[in-house]
């Protein structure tokens, strides 16, 4: 008989950690990058929106890896979309009763979660053929892994878009406008998320030289 | 790789499927009134910013039945309505001709002083804009404005909801001396100084700037005629 496994084995830590450097869903994988441009020009909404893919994307993981064997292979995607977007009907009807002013921010955006392929990637990759603890791990590892990225995004678009920090106005409180300086509006729009993410992958590559690919 | 049979497959997908919208309609059912009464405080709440009142989620609803004492519905011709004036859809009456429009007017008291608020909605640069214009008792002088929109760009057209912007408004005229309508002016590269009819745009954000010109003069438009009946 095979020997249990035990909750935090260096496979199921690996599924946790994986994704925050070397398997990054945004920087490596280069998967979720619609909600990554989309939500990423405050803070908060970036904070909510990383928290709403992981209520998703870890109880969609349980869910499916519950009931994989079960699942015909035939209709295995529909049944995942079905899952996934039953759970994004939750989430987003929890956000508008409980914490309405970010739902308002957050728009459609919650809505589109259904189309992360970030999700569907990992129940189509990981949790069609893995046990529910490891494919719960595996949920929380990638959301945070998104997540982290989108809170770094936010971070900077906000600071030198807006001059504020999670809607804290820090470039007035400092006075640095009194010296002249105006906040960079591209910072705000789209193009730029795209822009400082090629340049979050160049840093995390000069660290990660095994990730270069051999030309 | 093991088979499964059609029916299976169908009694499967149906089973899915029953048990999800079972689930759905329950919570949806569940958190109805919780989010209807969420929509009803943030438009509270809207309000009451118009006039520099601030609230909470939490005492939205006392602070809007201490200050706002009357809700009326007026038409163009300055006719007085029946109807509940806070459950309008304004967006609904804008579709409609001018004269048949059923228009929202609230009448509030800050210590003291009447103000008049009048609710605007109009179409910005990406989704709808609206808000609320808080006059004076003389149907001319801006007391305050909140904006909001929808879907304008974060930290450009979106900031029609900052205090920044909306600051200016107060003390406006929208009615030159000859007593002719002539709303309030959104001047891209600021207002000239002096200006009693203009505030400055949003750098960046001219479309919506000009849009929120358009949706104040259009809605402000059908109230001329009660605010010349009435004014002092």
């Amino acid at each position: 008989m095979k020997e249990k496994e035990s909750l935090f084995s260096p496979r199921n830590l690996k599924s946790l950690t994986g994704p925050l450097s070397a398997g990054n869903p945004v920087i490596v994988l280069v998967l979720g990058i619609c909600p990554t441009l989309a939500v990423t020009s405050q803070m908060k909404p970036a904070i909510v929106m990383a928290l709403s893919v992981m209520a998703v994307l870890s109880i969609g993981n349980v869910i499916i890896s519950l009931l994989r064997n079960t699942i015909p292979p035939r209709i295995r995607i529909i049944v995942q979309l079905t899952v996934v977007a039953a759970l994004v009907i939750l989430v987003d009807q929890v956000l508008k009763a409980y914490v309405f002013e970010v739902s308002q921010k957050l728009s459609v955006f919650v809505g589109l979660i259904i189309t992360n392929c970030i999700i569907m990637g990992r129940l189509e990759a990981f949790a069609m053929a893995n046990k529910p603890w490891a494919s719960f791990l595996d949920g929380i590892g990638n959301s945070l892994g998104f997540g982290f990225i989108l809170i770094i995004l936010s971070f900077f678009r906000e600071l030198l878009g807006a001059g504020t920090v999670y809607g804290y106005p820090v470039f007035e409180k400092i006075g640095l406008y009194s010296t002249g300086y105006v906040d960079n509006g591209l910072m705000s729009k789209a193009p730029m998320a795209l822009i400082l993410v090629g340049i979050l992958i160049w840093i995390h590559r000069s660290f990660n030289k095994d990730l270069i690919e051999s030309k | 790789m093991k088979t499964y049979s059609n029916l299976y497959i169908f009694i499967y997908s149906a089973v899915l499927v029953i048990i999800i919208a079972t689930l759905l309609s329950f919570t949806a059912f569940k958190l109805k009134p919780r989010q209807e009464k969420n929509i009803e405080i943030k438009k509270e709440r809207d309000i009451l910013s118009s006039f520099g009142v601030v609230s909470t989620a939490k005492n939205a609803e006392e602070l809007f039945e201490k200050h706002v004492i009357k809700m009326l519905v007026i038409n163009s011709k300055g006719d007085i309505l029946e109807g509940d004036a806070f459950t309008i859809n304004h967006k609904k009456e804008l579709e409609k001709p001018a004269d048949e429009r059923q228009l929202p007017l609230f009448e509030c008291q800050l210590d003291g002083q009447k103000i008049f608020i009048v609710p605007v909605w109009g179409i910005g640069m990406w989704g709808p804009i609206w808000g609320y214009i808080a006059l004076e008792d003389d149907f001319n002088t801006i007391y305050g404005v909140s904006f909001a929109s929808e879907a304008e760009t974060p930290g450009l057209g979106a900031e029609i909801d900052t205090k920044s912007f909306q600051a200016p408004f107060k003390g406006k005229k929208i009615f030159d001396e000859s007593r002719k309508f002539v709303s309030v002016s959104i001047i891209k590269g600021g207002a000239p100084p002096g200006d009693i009819h203009g505030v400055d745009a949003i750098s960046g954000g001219t479309i919506t700037s000009l849009a929120l010109q358009k949706t104040i003069f259009d809605c402000l438009d059908s109230y001329v005629t009660y605010f010349k009946n009435h004014d002092k």
